[in-house]
């Protein structure tokens, strides 16, 4: 636990690295099972990597009637997303800063990255800009306070609200993980996680219909390098959220030390976990159609009830 | 030395107001903001000396006030709100220098401003009940006047009226329940009250506190005695709304603090559900009409009505804390209450006087006609932006710190295993995640809809300059907006320091001697020094100025991938789904944007919708034209208070009836009087 400044920063660097491979690594691999599920051979799981290798050398393009929060938000948007994907638990309890990575340090970076690509979608403009921030921020209010009160959920019963301290209590208490208020927090955190990450049946991340579009309608104006940004933060987004679920949830094979073989052992851990999960809701789209954009805050204030259920359980039950 | 200080201040203030009324125009407001900025300084820093050594300053003079004198004591309490007002107040003073440029403000307001600033700077230093009442009295009618200053608009006299009659009404609750408690003491002093308070019957005690609450809650603007400020706020004149949202709603949290905690020590458990709930409910209200309202001024109304109920939470359930023997629970929620008080009172004078360079520049604050301020108001739209990133609780900001530590008091407050306290504090936690959300719509809405885009009107296209001056006070409000967000711990040791006061006399079960807090001081770990917060014996840290660092320096790497392999920027027309031809009309608005979220929320809102189409007479299969209406009242106005003015008006018609101006009928009622009195007596 207690490992050198250099070496946590070393570990936070190698989760952030692991991330920039292995969001749009889970994405392909969605796609892919989608394809299967689907009946079609589809593209590569390193699909999405090949994509943003091409959009990172294209020409950058900005919306004529654009100002500058245009080109900033991609950069907070990634930034945000790494930042909080180098502090929290993912690959090792040890990375740098772990003593500040509390849970709401991670949820609220993670909505500021959200805001800056709202007021990106509306930065040009555009009736499809607005339209995408508009539902992007209103299904953003429903998910947030599910995603905060679940974490709630589970500081109350680590008695800490540090992630790293979190996920060590877990392994310190197995038995935790069958709970009544785990299971009904994760339940929670796994609708808000589909929210967030704009999944099916919330958002589709592969239609090209404007009318239907909610994340794709605010970064319609974006190309080359900008576009490659926020795509891959977004599937850093996905990374870290699956990968928080796995870690909240099933702890087992994260790196307790520093050592490099322990950290080899946590980065496959990791990647088994988040891609059986990501497996799991690739499935899951395959076989539900989106919803209408009004039957959404049905299932978010859903999660919020979840979520506050797992709370009073833990209170009720000792 | 700190109370010749303090009275410096208020004698400075005091001539600021005499220079507003007696200088030619072209030197009235200089002269008058100087000296009430100056006397801002000085009580600021008579505050920052008791706060720092601990001890209370007293004054007491018999001559200012015939009968009973004037009794000033500033403990550490009083002095966060003093700093707190004064910080606003000097924003305010140097951007009405601005804001007043064109030569519109009448010698009135210029007389009025540093009479209403001094009063915000004397109410949390009056310590006897006449002091009180006077300084209470002078915040109500110079904040009514200067809202007045207004009175060519309708809605600006119907905002007076509404601000008069809650005012008067919450004054009236509050001397009530101050002679209440006085009654069974010798003196009027605060002290007399407190040392007495034992004497007092407990039905009698609850009575007292029922009403302060009220007459106090009216004046923060808690749900249901919020009306008057979603009209009051948005109608005054910036720098006054600014004033309003910053200080003036903070000194009703400090009645109930003030008479809850101090005069009544502590009181019952139910006292302090009773103000959580009341906490509960203006958050939830307050930041879904923040999301819905498409004023900016409204908006930003709004959103005061939903953190005085963050705040009001915090105060709930730090007074439940300590009614039921958890001292130090206690007073880390009164700690994270006072921290998002000040914090709150930084970002919401920030934002309102953004929000009034933009109503100055661009003639409109209706979000629906603007668009665009981003080009046209570049320093303006960096300070809202500031102040935005802030009240969204975004890290490095400092509303971020605030949310952070009440979430920790209320995660602690669970451990005081009390089944009533324990469903309040979940409800607030329930409401905060709730507004955390709705508010960060609401403000992305505000800056995305009015900064950013195209101009909707020709006003915001022309939108003209803003005052440096008007720049300047704004910049002073952004300030702690990052630097308390960045440096949370430099505070804490203040806030600990006034929490500490203010829960000295509660004490469990029947008041007796105030037992010790112990060190308040305590609670916040070794880092809460500078670079974090830490709440003592636990891993719960949070370290804003390392993830500050971390963040810029991701900033640096990711600016650096966008333009490692790039070829140049291009600009090109933004797609339009192959529409050749964008007009700003086609924008998303205001309105629009916050639709989506009206409809998951209209229970609560309640929108009025007219849609009326008319056909063309040829054929019933094109439109002629299309009028859409829409307007969302408040509920609890609606609701509650029109009724309650229909009742009011009908017993009027009523006693005029009996009073139609015969004077044989007025000998008639005497005669009758007399022999029912002397029936009576008999």
């Amino acid at each position: 636990m207690n490992a050198s400044l250099p070496v946590s920063i070393a570990v936070s660097v190698l989760q952030v690295g692991a991330a920039i491979l292995g969001g749009p690594l889970l994405y392909g691999l969605m796609a892919k099972v989608r394809a299967r599920a689907e009946g079609r051979a589809g593209a590569p799981i390193r699909q999405p990597l090949l994509d943003l290798r091409k959009l990172l050398v294209k020409e950058r393009i900005h919306a004529a009637t654009s100002s500058a929060v245009l080109p900033l938000a991609p950069l907070i948007l990634a930034a945000t997303t790494a930042v909080a994907i180098a502090i929290a638990p993912l690959i090792s309890t040890a990375p740098a800063l772990r003593s500040g990575a509390d849970v709401l340090v991670v949820v609220f970076l993670l909505l500021a990255g959200s805001v800056a690509v709202a007021l990106a979608g509306l930065d040009a403009g555009t009736a499809f800009g607005g339209m995408g921030a508009s539902r992007a921020m209103t299904i953003g209010a429903l998910a947030e306070p599910a995603l905060l009160v679940a974490v709630i959920a589970l500081s109350l019963q680590a008695r800490t609200s540090n992630l790293p301290g979190i996920v060590t209590a877990t392994l310190a208490h197995p038995q935790w993980v069958a709970t009544p208020e785990r299971l009904l927090a994760l339940l929670a955190l796994l609708v808000v996680v589909i929210a967030e990450t704009g999944r099916i049946p919330v958002d589709n991340p592969s239609t090209h219909l404007e009318l239907t579009m909610i994340h794709e309608a605010m970064v319609l104006e974006y190309a080359g390098p900008e576009l490659a940004l926020v795509t891959l933060a977004g599937m850093m987004r996905l990374w870290l959220l699956l990968s928080l679920v796995a870690n909240l949830f099933f702890p087992w094979g994260i790196a307790q030390t520093a050592g490099a073989a322990h950290l080899a052992a946590g980065l496959v851990a990791l990647g088994a976990k988040t891609a059986a999960i990501a497996g799991v809701i690739a499935v899951l789209e395959v076989s539900m159609a989106k919803l209408r954009l009004f039957r959404v805050p049905e299932i978010l204030s859903g999660a919020f009830v979840l979520a506050v259920l797992a709370v009073v359980t833990g209170l009720v039950m000792p | 030395m700190s109370a010749a200080l303090f009275l410096g201040g208020l004698a400075l203030g005091a001539g600021g107001s005499l220079a507003g009324a007696a200088l030619p125009p072209r030197a009235r407001l200089p002269v008058a903001a100087a000296l009430t900025s100056g006397a801002c300084i000085a009580a600021a820093a008579a505050a920052a000396g008791v706060l720092a050594s601990g001890h209370t300053v007293a004054v007491r003079s018999a001559e200012i006030l015939p009968l009973t004198g004037v009794t000033l004591s500033l403990d550490p309490l009083g002095a966060i709100f003093v700093i707190t007002s004064a910080v606003v107040g000097a924003a305010a003073s140097c951007y009405a220098v601005g804001y007043a440029a064109r030569g519109t403000e009448s010698r009135a307001a210029a007389a009025l401003l540093p009479l209403f600033i001094t009063s915000l700077l004397l109410v949390p230093a009056a310590a006897s009940i006449a002091t009180f009442m006077a300084a209470w009295e002078l915040m109500a009618l110079s904040s009514l006047l200067l809202l007045l200053t207004g009175h060519r608009r309708r809605e600006a006299r119907d905002a007076a009226t509404w601000y008069a009659v809650m005012t008067h009404a919450g004054a009236a609750a509050i001397l009530v329940a101050l002679v209440l408690i006085g009654a069974h003491a010798g003196g009027e002093s605060f002290a007399a009250l407190r040392a007495h308070v034992g004497e007092i019957p407990p039905a009698e005690r609850s009575i007292a506190f029922v009403l302060a609450l009220a007459g106090f809650a009216s004046k923060a603007g808690a749900v249901p005695l919020h009306v008057w400020l979603p009209r009051a706020h948005p109608e005054a004149p910036s720098p006054v709304s600014a004033l309003m949202s910053g200080a003036m709603v903070n000194l009703g949290i400090y009645g109930i603090v003030r008479t809850g905690d101090g005069l009544l020590r502590g009181g019952e458990l139910w006292w302090w559900l009773v103000v959580a709930g009341l906490g509960v409910a203006s958050a939830l209200f307050g930041g879904i009409h923040a999301a819905a309202s498409t004023d900016l001024k409204r908006l930003l109304a709004y959103s005061t009505v939903d953190n005085i109920g963050l705040i009001l939470i915090g105060v709930g359930v730090s007074g439940a804390l300590a009614a039921s023997g958890h001292r130090m629970l206690a007073g880390l929620a009164m700690i994270a209450a006072l921290f998002q008080l000040i914090n709150h009172s930084a970002f919401k004078g920030c934002l309102f006087l953004a929000a009034g360079s933009v109503q100055r520049a661009a003639g409109t604050r209706d979000l629906d006609s603007l668009g665009g301020l981003l080009r046209r108001l570049p320093a303006t739209a960096a300070l809202f932006g500031i102040g935005a990133l802030s009240i969204c609780a975004l890290p490095p900001f400092s509303g971020f710190a605030s949310e952070w530590l009440l979430v920790q008091s209320f995660l602690r407050a669970f451990s005081a295993h009390s089944t009533a306290t324990s469903v309040a504090v979940l409800a607030g936690v329930a409401a905060l995640a709730l507004t955390g959300g709705l508010t960060a719509a609401a403000f992305v809405k505000a800056f995305g809809v009015g900064f950013l885009g195209q101009p909707r009107t020709p006003a915001a296209a022309a939108a003209g300059r803003v005052h440096p001056a008007m720049v300047g006070g704004t910049a002073l409000l952004a300030v702690p907006c990052l630097a308390l967000g960045v440096l949370p711990g430099l505070v804490m040791p203040l806030l600990a320091r006034a929490a500490g006061t203010a829960l000295a006399s509660t004490a469990p079960g029947p008041p007796g001697p105030p037992a010790p807090l112990g060190s308040a001081a305590g609670l916040l770990g070794p880092l809460g020094s500078a670079a974090g917060l830490r709440i003592a014996g636990s891993n719960d840290v949070i370290e804003p100025a390392l993830l500050t660092v971390a963040l810029i320096a991701a900033l640096v790497l990711a600016a650096w991938l966008v333009r490692v392999r790039a070829v140049g920027v291009r600009r090109a027309e933004p797609w339009g789904c192959g529409r050749e031809l964008q007009t700003p009309r086609m924008q998303y608005t205001a309105t629009s944007f916050a639709e989506p979220l009206q409809r998951v929320f209209a229970d609560v809102l309640r929108p009025d919708r007219d849609l009326d189409v008319s056909h063309l007479a040829e054929s019933r299969y094109f439109e002629e034209a299309i009028t859409y209406h829409s307007r969302t009242d408040d509920a609890v106005e609606r609701g509650v208070y029109r009724p309650l003015t229909v009742l009011v008006q009908r017993w009027g018609e009523v006693a005029r009836r009996a009073q139609n101006g015969s004077m044989h009928r007025y000998l008639g009622y005497g005669f009758a009087a007399l022999v029912v009195m002397l029936m009576l007596l008999a």
